[in-house]
């Protein structure tokens, strides 16, 4: 019993202190990992801010645009043409879902709408494989101009890896999050989101279209989906399993409350750098292999003490 | 025109609230109970090759056709949205697994039957958080099942005998004399275990539904608040629709690797089946056991259908393949837009059109 | 509106019945090809089904078919997936299919206890239940040319002529579903015996594109060698990943279904040294792969993008039809039918001979080692050897290494007596 103890409380920290260099390793890839959770959760909170619908199909849209930029690029189109493109792509996407599926289910109960995501999921994994291939696919990133050597830190004599796309991807991020914040809060549409947020009736009858807004938060939706499938595609490679792997936004939305940009921020990097530290420290207590449920079971336990995350709004309905 | 209920007059309230309060209603079941166990048994499906219309659409239908209906009892008939249906049917194949092992004697289905309890209390405990939060939270916390459970699968070797491969392979076990599990077992021995295990449970669920349990979990799903008020406990009426539930799809999950599969990794048990399932409940209809019956005979003989239709065109598989992804895909958005009760809701407006036929209202 | 809707219904039904139930001609050698082009897994299973139909479409198209009777190549798609996997077998089994080779091991582990029913034989190639090598307990599944067993055993072989095993630390990455975990009880039994440590770093399915934990716990670890059961997108991330942690390539080694060029071609030149087992031939230099370009390829009569033509896993699949092939015709030759049965195929696969001069007459000289049909041994013992990633290409560093028999077999008997033990009517088969 005592060593169970010493296993779970002492010999993890011991560990850490033992190589600081590793511990420091592990939280940056807990942090790298964490950015991509974000990315992909701020994708689900746009929607979910603009219009209450909970868009499960933001997880293949990742691996769809991606896949639509790297199969561009492999019939012949030129890098940055196919960026382009496949940003093209992805308004088309917006504006058909919006136009085909949710104009027809305006005032239809939430869940509903849910459920007609899990449809479009399904439409969008069986176009991706039909048009492009379900083998698995090498992202771009060369011809994007994103690094890919490494650097190598070695305090005291340790070893800490850092991989150029991997400070890409962070800074990337970090653009994007601060575009955003820009565009939500001086331009106009911008203002009319956050009015939509806030309240559908009240910002239609002061003239907002509804529908517009919709096209403008799945297309940003969209667009924030493509960073996502190029950072994750370039860490390892564009393929259709990456779809589950991004479901690990849920736990992070808990986390965070689904309504907050911030509260994805931070919910995925505590997920992301708390699953790294679990999985090594703690995991071989498990056998190991524990990081595809751990952020679950965390959100779990979340749900039952603070329903509505760290940032959420508190209006969450008590049962 | 024959269709009528016009004559049928019922003198007590026990009659009034029949299942079937008309004849023709009865003589329908008793037509389709017919054809189920004097047909199918001898001739399989009209058209098609005996094996393939035993193995491949019958069995699988009526077992999903279980399923279905446990995953509507949670969805449809409470309004709690479940993601983790395919590891509470992972819970029964597994329990049913460890039950054949240690009880090597005991009917099969006596056993079938009691793997069922494990699932109900997995998904009970998982249903827990269904007391503080429901809608989107709910997903993340049966995600969070699903997902959990899919790794004590794997990592529990004693669930799988410690069995090099990490799959359960299905012993040969008999009920009444007959063969009923493993490769030796008749197409239609299994057929008829699963389809009169279909049927009880049917009644079973249709009863529950119309009864007071039943019209306690509509009363939570229609407003959950207004329940409390008249009397209705969230904490019993929420966890034993859950129970209720999980019961349904463990049973069909250990009755699909027994009678179907034969052997099963946890593959067979992962979150895209989850989804598969959830289609079935949306296209036959939320909130109907007809439905239930719809969804799951058109989900699953759909693609197949489809590869025909490949097949005569010349189109290959792949294409088949994602064409059909799509097409559930668009049917679901469609169906879910133009007619949310499903294919229940479309049968049930035929019936009523034949009522008055030929009179158009 | 109702009505176009069941009139198009039932029109479509009447049709497919009609479909359905037309027979398929007879004198013809019906072989469904279960194979998975979607899904998680469409990578590894694409090219593979293309080398498996080109071939036997290659025999069609220059030999009229196996003995003068035309091959009926039929394609179900699985999605890796074990119920569809269920369904396609029994959509093409009333049809006279003569062998299945599913290519997953859920399906095949379907599929072993329905051969000896329905009779029609198993040849699961390199993958599946490594128990089923024992001819004696299965008779209609076959694991030709080896089994997942033996194979590790080879590659614990090179380990030790490169260095010595004793007092080595193995590493032991692998997909965590049966597939993967398949070699762990060999590990376990050998790991005392030849002095070495095992530590294992499983990759669950749907995390297989996000390695980063195993890999920092691989640089916690420090094993000083590292061995790797993964298929589809694991094995590009899994490769990637060794190289960020500047693991050294040369002693990163990937069992056959880890090391093709849908994995390596990904990675380029950071996987350059990565080591892995195979046991078919690289490239297009043989004759019957001009072949196949010559009447299948260049008429367009195929799926297969050309430039992928000679690759790892499209060899491999061409391979399976070769042993395929092989057995048809010997199966023809024992009973003097040209179209021949499920039963009769099986005695083809435990008596055809694939040595080199019969490889050679096949325009296929030094394409795989020997292999001889047998009724006792299933697995073929086939030995396996080692290829090395140049950057560019796979290049073979090895001659064929020998598995370690006396070790597996007692082991693979021990597991086939488990597998039948619970079975009171298994049909078994006495040899000789």
């Amino acid at each position: 019993m005592g060593s169970f103890i010493y296993s779970v409380l002492g010999d993890p920290f011991v560990q850490m202190l033992q190589m600081p260099d590793f511990l420091m390793q592990v939280v940056w890839e807990g942090f790298v990992s964490g950015i991509l959770y974000a990315l992909i959760a701020l994708g689900f909170v746009l929607i979910f801010k603009a219009s209450g619908i909970f868009n499960f199909a933001q997880g293949i849209m990742v691996v769809f645009s991606g896949l639509t930029l790297v199969g561009l690029h492999e019939l012949g189109v030129p890098a940055f043409l196919a960026l382009f493109i496949t940003l093209g792509v992805m308004y088309v996407l917006a504006f058909s879902v919006e136009r085909l599926v949710l104009r027809n289910l305006v005032n239809q109960p939430d869940i509903i709408l849910f459920m007609a995501t899990i449809g479009l999921t399904n439409i969008l994994i069986g176009l991706g494989q039909w048009i492009f291939g379900g083998e698995t696919k090498s992202m771009i990133t060369e011809q994007l101009w994103l690094p890919t050597g490494s650097s190598v830190w070695e305090p005291g004599g340790g070893l800490v890896i850092f991989q150029h796309i991997d400070i890409a991807a962070a800074v990337i991020a970090a653009l994007l999050i601060i575009c955003l914040a820009l565009f939500f809060s001086k331009t106009k549409v911008g203002r009319a989101l956050r009015a939509v947020a806030d309240d559908h009736q009240a910002s239609l009858s002061v003239g907002i279209s509804l529908n517009h807004i919709w096209v403008i938060t799945w297309f940003a939706a969209g667009i924030v989906a493509l960073v996502a499938g190029i950072m994750w595609g370039a860490r390892s490679d564009v393929s259709f399993s990456l779809q589950i792997i991004a479901l690990k936004a849920l736990p992070v939305l808990v986390l965070g409350g689904f309504t907050s940009v911030p509260g994805a921020i931070v919910g995925g990097l505590i997920i992301g750098i708390g699953e790294k530290l679990f999985e090594i420290y703690w995991g071989p207590l498990f056998g190991s292999g524990i990081e595809g449920w751990f952020a679950y079971v965390i959100a779990l336990i979340f749900l039952l003490f603070r329903p509505q995350g760290l940032f959420g709004e508190k209006i969450i309905e008590r049962v | 025109m024959f269709y009528r209920e016009s004559g049928q007059f019922k003198s007590s309230y026990k009659e009034d609230m029949q299942a079937f309060p008309i004849r023709e209603d009865k003589i329908g079941i008793a037509v389709w109970l017919l054809l189920a166990y004097l047909y199918v048994p001898f001739f399989g499906l009209p058209g098609l090759e005996y094996g393939f219309a035993l193995n491949a659409i019958m069995i699988p239908v009526l077992i999903f056709t279980i399923t279905t209906i446990g995953l509507n009892i949670l969805v449809g008939y409470t309004g709690q949205i479940s993601l983790g249906t395919a590891a509470f049917m992972g819970v029964g194949a597994y329990s049913c697994y460890k039950l054949t092992s240690y009880f090597p004697d005991v009917n099969i289905i006596i056993l079938i039957f009691s793997s069922g309890f494990f699932a109900a209390a997995v998904g009970a405990l998982f249903g827990l958080p269904s007391l503080r939060i429901k809608g989107f939270y709910l997903v993340v916390a049966t995600l969070a099942a699903q997902f959990f459970l899919e790794w004590c699968f794997i990592r529990i070797g004693w669930l799988y005998n410690f069995n090099p491969s990490g799959a359960i392979e299905v012993p040969q076990r008999e009920a009444f004399g007959f063969i009923v599990t493993g490769a030796a077992a008749e197409p239609v021995t299994r057929y008829l275990v699963v389809l009169t295990i279909l049927i009880f449970l049917t009644i079973i669920a249709g009863n529950l539904v119309r009864g007071r349990i039943g019209r306690s979990w509509m009363m939570i799903r229609d407003m959950d608040i207004a329940a409390e008020l008249i009397g209705v406990r969230p904490l019993t009426t929420k966890l034993s629709a859950f129970a209720v539930s999980s019961y349904y799809c463990g049973v069909s999950g250990a009755l699909m690797v027994f009678m179907w599969l034969g052997a099963a990794e946890v593959e067979s048990f992962d979150v895209n089946h989850s989804f598969l399932y959830l289609f079935m409940v949306i296209l036959g209809g939320l909130g109907s056991i007809t439905g239930s019956y719809m969804g799951a005979a058109f989900i699953w003989t759909f693609p197949l259908v489809l590869k025909e239709i490949g097949k005569v065109f010349e189109i290959n598989p792949t294409v088949m393949e994602n064409v059909s992804l799509v097409a559930i895909g668009v049917m679901i958005v469609f169906i879910l837009i133009k007619e949310p009760h499903g294919l229940a809701r479309l049968w049930q407006l035929g019936k009523q059109k034949l009522r008055i036929w030929p009179f158009p209202h | 509106m109702y009505k176009k809707i069941i009139t198009g219904a039932v029109a479509t039904a009447v049709a497919v019945a009609t479909f359905v139930s037309t027979a398929h001609a007879e004198d013809t050698l019906y072989i469904p090809a279960l194979s998975y082009r979607t899904g998680a897994f469409a990578g590894g299973g694409t090219p593979f089904a293309n080398g498996f139909m080109d071939y036997l479409a290659m025999l069609n198209a220059r030999d009229g078919g196996i003995g003068g009777v035309k091959i009926v190549n039929e394609e179900c798609e699985t999605a890796y997936n074990a119920q569809k996997g269920v369904e396609c077998y029994e959509a093409t089994k009333g049809n006279g299919a003569l062998v299945y080779n599913p290519l997953s091991t859920g399906i095949t582990l379907q599929l072993i206890p329905k051969a000896p029913v329905d009779e029609i034989p198993v040849l699961s190639m390199g993958y599946g239940l490594s128990a089923a090598g024992i001819g004696e307990k299965f008779p209609w599944t076959f694991t030709y040319p080896t089994s997942y067993w033996s194979q590790m055993s080879s590659i614990l072989k090179y380990i030790d002529s490169n260095g010595g095993l004793k007092g080595q630390k193995i590493g032991f990455i692998y997909l965590d579903v049966g597939y993967g975990r398949e070699p762990i009880p060999l590990l376990e039994k050998l790991a005392p015996q030849l002095g070495f440590e095992v530590a294992m770093f499983p990759v669950a399915g749907k995390e297989m594109q996000a390695q980063s934990a195993q890999w920092l716990n691989v640089r916690k670890e420090r094993p000083d060698w590292m061995i790797m059961w993964g298929w589809g997108s694991m094995n590009p991330t899994a490769i990637k990943e060794a190289a960020k942690i500047r693991y050294p390539m040369d002693r990163f080694i990937g069992n056959w279904w880890s090391s093709a060029h849908a994995d390596l071609v990904p990675v380029g030149e950071a996987g350059k040294g990565y080591v892995g087992a195979n046991f078919s031939g690289i490239g297009t230099d043989f004759q019957a792969l001009q072949d196949v370009i010559k009447y299948v390829i260049e008429p367009g009569n195929t799926r297969t993008d050309p430039s992928k033509v000679g690759d790892v896993l499209y060899n491999r699949g061409l391979y399976n039809a070769v042993i395929v092939a092989e057995a048809v015709e010997t199966a023809q030759k024992m009973t003097g039918k040209s179209a021949i049965s499920g039963a009769d195929m099986r005695l083809g696969l435990e008596n055809f001979n694939l040595d080199a001069t019969r490889l050679a007459e096949l325009g296929l000289a030094g394409f795989a080692g020997d292999l001889k049909g047998d009724c006792v041994d299933h697995e073929g013992g086939g030995p396996v050897f080692m290829q090395q990633w140049d950057g560019e290409n796979w290049v073979k560093i090895t001659d064929p290494i020998a598995p370690m028999s006396d070790v597996v077999r007692p082991l693979l008997e021990a597991a086939a007596d488990a597998y039948v033990a619970d079975k009171p009517e298994w049909k078994t088969q006495t040899c000789n």
